[in-house]
């Protein structure tokens, strides 16, 4: 066993319960929301993504980085717009309709 | 910069992705939180770019090109076509991150047992993720039928698929060839394919959770192929909401993962449970017009036929008439009602309805004993007594129980049953009446005859 994977399992271990106890509270009304944010942090993958260009041979790792570059940008791009033009339409209470769209 | 300013740094946008999920808790905060979020996510990508060795030209056109096609996606995409959206969203992170296990794998060889294990788990976790999110936007889109796709020996191709798969990656892991890698990226691929295409449309809320959750567990995996924390932290947190909806999701069916899984619900002439005996009484718009003005309370119950008929504008419009004239207008949301955990939520938020009005299953429930008038919207199933029959498919599952109201109004375009393929004996309840109509339409035409009143 080497260190790194201990390291990474006690790493992956103690956030995977901070998810736990800080989703566990979020009300029905924000599950989309939730959701597509979520999906935007897990193109945290970009950031590998970026590391695998590092790789200059074979050819076909360069395609495969640029892929993944671009793959992971749409859901990071994509996933975090999408949900802040969602999370803008949640009226607060009380406050008076804004009329019209969102856009 | 160098690694230990980076970790150091990327440990800081770990902070801002758990301090933007928890502000994702509360409507006030929300906005900031997804914003948070976002600033991490842009500091850990600005400070990896600058590591020595990367390719920033591909670097670059990648990012151009992703930004631009997530940028057009996410203005274009209508609220209706949410589910989609994060579907094929999902689908891209578990592609980037199978990817980054594969450049890791091309071109060299003698990798320590615990890197090929991670590789393995990330090509798999993220083949899957890749064709069951395509194939999940397919059928929401429409390219695909919503109905449940079955083929003959299902279940034992399943099997055997997912027996290839780990023999695959056993063989793969054992030998490190790039043929055994090929044959686990293509099994995994397969088998997406194969376990989403027979579940049906009403299940998605289900399918959607869980690939959200394994597109988590994909980074997370390529996160110990390069040994990098953020990915593992940023992947973990994913896989556990993920997870948390997931269950949400199935608990609001009462039904275990495996049977939504597995079982290919509705696909066939399910058992009725109770015989529908009784006729259903039909009614007019105008007549419905009438029972909700004079009504002190009414409670409105979306499904999946709202965001079909795009009608949650016309319902805003006509809850706005009807608070004119000192009704009170709730609206109860199942947990599956829609193609997504909180799909009701989204659209209404769209039209403008106040989000305290949005009532949960429970709420919903204890509000319904003093209502007047229950408006079910193209919602079916999640409004179906027989889930209180033993012996019906649908049995325990937690309904919004609008049989409570003293009347009950439901609007759907013609008799057919639900996607549970169960009769509905609230159709023939002495309480209920039919509108046969689109539910945009039938909203119009209601607020038409409000009007004349």
């Amino acid at each position: 066993m080497t260190d790194p994977l201990i390291a990474g399992i006690v790493v992956f271990v103690l956030a995977a319960f901070v998810g736990f106890e800080v989703i566990t509270k979020v009300p029905p009304t924000l599950h989309t929301p939730l959701m597509s944010g979520a999906n935007a942090i897990s193109g945290i993958t970009l950031v590998g993504a970026v590391v695998a260009t590092q790789a200059s041979e074979p050819t076909v790792a360069t395609v495969m980085a640029f892929v993944a570059v671009t793959t992971a940008t749409i859901n990071v791009v994509g996933g975090f717009l999408v949900t802040d033009r969602m999370l803008r339409m949640f009226r607060t209470p009380g406050r008076a309709p804004k009329g019209g769209g969102d856009e | 910069m160098n690694a230990q300013a980076l970790t150091l740094v990327q440990l800081g946008a770990a902070a801002a992705f758990i301090i933007g999920l928890r502000r994702l808790g509360s409507p006030r905060t929300a906005r900031s939180g997804n914003r948070i979020a976002a600033a991490g996510m842009l500091i850990a990508v600005l400070t990896t770019v600058g590591t020595a060795g990367v390719a920033w030209w591909v670097v670059a056109a990648g990012l151009g090109t992703g930004a631009v096609l997530g940028i057009v996606a996410a203005i274009r995409v209508q609220m209706t076509a949410m589910p989609q959206l994060v579907a094929l969203l999902n689908g891209f992170g578990g592609a980037a991150s199978g990817l980054v296990a594969g450049v890791a794998f091309v071109g060299r060889d003698g990798f320590a047992t615990d890197t090929m294990v991670s590789m393995v788990a990330s090509i798999v976790v993220g083949g899957i993720t890749v064709t069951g999110s395509i194939i999940a936007f397919a059928k929401l889109q429409g390219i695909l039928r919503g109905a449940p796709i079955t083929f003959p020996l299902q279940r034992i191709v399943n099997g055997l698929l997912g027996l290839g798969l780990v023999a695959a990656a056993v063989w793969a892991g054992v030998t490190q060839s790039p043929t055994g890698f090929l044959t686990v990226a293509a099994v995994a691929l397969v088998m997406g394919i194969s376990l989403v295409l027979p579940i049906g449309g009403a299940d998605m809320p289900v399918v959607i959770s869980l690939l959200n959750s394994l597109s988590g567990v994909a980074a997370a995996a390529a996160g110990f192929v390069i040994q990098s924390p953020i990915l593992i932290i940023g992947g973990a947190l994913v896989g556990a909401s993920g997870l948390i909806l997931t269950t949400l999701m199935t608990k609001a069916m009462n039904r275990p993962l495996s049977n939504v899984l597995f079982a290919a619900f509705g696909s066939n002439e399910t058992a009725t449970a109770s015989a529908v005996s009784g006729d259903v009484r039909a009614t007019s718009a105008e007549d419905v017009a009438i029972a909700v003005a004079y009504a002190s309370r009414v409670l409105v119950v979306p499904g999946y036929g709202l965001a079909v008929a795009q009608a949650q504008h016309a319902v805003r419009s006509l809850a706005t008439a009807l608070e004119a004239r000192g009704v009170e207008v709730l609206y109860g949301i199942h947990p599956v009602a829609g193609r997504m955990p909180g799909h009701m939520n989204v659209l209404l938020a769209e039209a403008d309805v106040p989000y305290d009005r949005l009532l949960d299953l429970e709420q919903a429930n204890a509000a319904l004993d003093r209502t007047d008038v229950a408006l079910v919207l193209g919602a079916n199933d999640v409004v179906n007594p027989a889930a209180r029959e033993p012996g019906s498919p649908i049995y325990g599952m937690p309904i919004i129980e609008v049989d409570k109201a003293t009347t009950v109004v439901v609007v759907k375009r013609s008799m057919a049953s639900g996607f549970a393929g169960i009769d509905n004996p609230l159709f023939t309840k002495d309480a209920t009446v039919m509108l046969f109509a689109d539910a945009k339409q039938a909203l119009i035409d209601v607020q038409a005859g409000l009007e004349d009143l």
